[in-house]
């Protein structure tokens, strides 16, 4: 199973909001796993996609340079359920950012009905500031680079000024090669 | 506004952010109630305290401010796991809001985090607002 729980951004605006579509498909094998003859997105997957989200945007502030982890969901809440045929949109929208972390707000809907909210808390992870982690790469550039290129970030992303996003902006990806 | 009603406030809000932050009751949050001991903070929930006091306060709060961190990860402020006399005045000067007497008598570096109580935050935030 690929651990992609967004589909395509529809809007990223660096350091503000993005908004994120989830289509849900029949043919995912946990829709039929989940709860046998009642296929529904499983609300840890939804949790998951407004991570997702809310998660790319936040480390977008840091250049897409540093490990941003998901330090903890203050609160979370689902209403209802999602079937095969919805589109859920997620909108992430940054409530504080510091140097060490930031704290998004996520909301789903469905149709424009309200499905789902998040309080999400990230903090940036520095590998030197562990003995086990020092001196490591804790992930690979050109793999967080190609789930952005799959979402569409570069496609709709913008800065803050209205200029488009550009992988070019980024140095962390720039000494990558093409994801073949 | 009579500094009684301040005070009030400042409790008041700050229950309110350990409530959200922490996920507990309010009757659980008291002025003696300590932080991880008795409410159950782990260190990634002093992020989230921070941006929630900030926004309840309108205050700026700097890495390390609440808790310095760096004074307990610095060798020369801390031998064999204990912070040292040097260490000690250092942490009087940077938490001037907190009462390290306890602290003091067994200086570990893991006693400060879990002694830290609701009322070390509410001086925290009154000190915050007179600066």
């Amino acid at each position: 199973m690929r651990w992609f729980w967004l589909d395509r951004f529809s809007e990223f605006v660096s350091g503000s909001h993005a908004t994120a579509v989830k289509c849900v498909s029949l043919s995912e094998d946990h829709l039929l796993e989940h709860l046998p003859y009642y296929p529904i997105m499983p609300n840890s997957l939804v949790a998951e996609g407004m991570a997702q989200c809310g998660g790319l945007l936040v480390s977008e502030i840091y250049k897409f340079s540093e490990l941003v982890v998901l330090a903890k969901f203050a609160h979370c809440g689902i209403e209802g359920e999602a079937r095969p045929g919805d589109v859920i949109r997620y909108k992430a929208t940054i409530q504080q950012a510091k140097d060490f972390g930031a704290s998004v707000e996520v909301k789903g809907d469905i149709d424009g009905r309200p499905f789902s909210q998040a309080d999400i808390f990230f903090a940036r992870f520095d590998p030197e500031t562990t003995e086990h982690t020092k001196g490591r790469v804790l992930f690979n550039p050109e793999h967080l680079r190609a789930w952005l290129q799959f979402v569409g970030v570069f496609d709709i992303g913008v800065h803050a000024d209205g200029s488009r996003i550009k992988v070019e902006d980024y140095p962390n990806f720039v000494k990558t090669v093409s994801v073949k | 506004m009579s500094s009684v009603s301040s005070k009030s406030e400042i409790f008041s809000k700050v229950q309110e952010a350990l409530v959200d932050a922490l996920g507990v009751d309010e009757d659980e949050v008291t002025p003696q109630a300590t932080l991880q001991g008795d409410l159950g903070a782990e260190s990634i929930d002093f992020l989230d305290i921070v941006f929630r006091l900030e926004k309840a306060f309108g205050i700026k709060i700097e890495r390390g401010e609440l808790f310095p961190e760096d004074i307990l990860t610095n060798t020369d402020y801390v031998e064999e796991g204990k912070v040292n006399a040097v260490g000690l005045a250092k942490l009087k000067e940077r938490m001037p809001f907190a009462d390290l007497s306890k602290f003091a008598a067994d200086p570990s570096v893991q006693n400060l985090g879990k002694q830290l109580t609701v009322q070390d935050m509410c001086n925290f935030v009154e000190h915050k607002l007179a600066a």
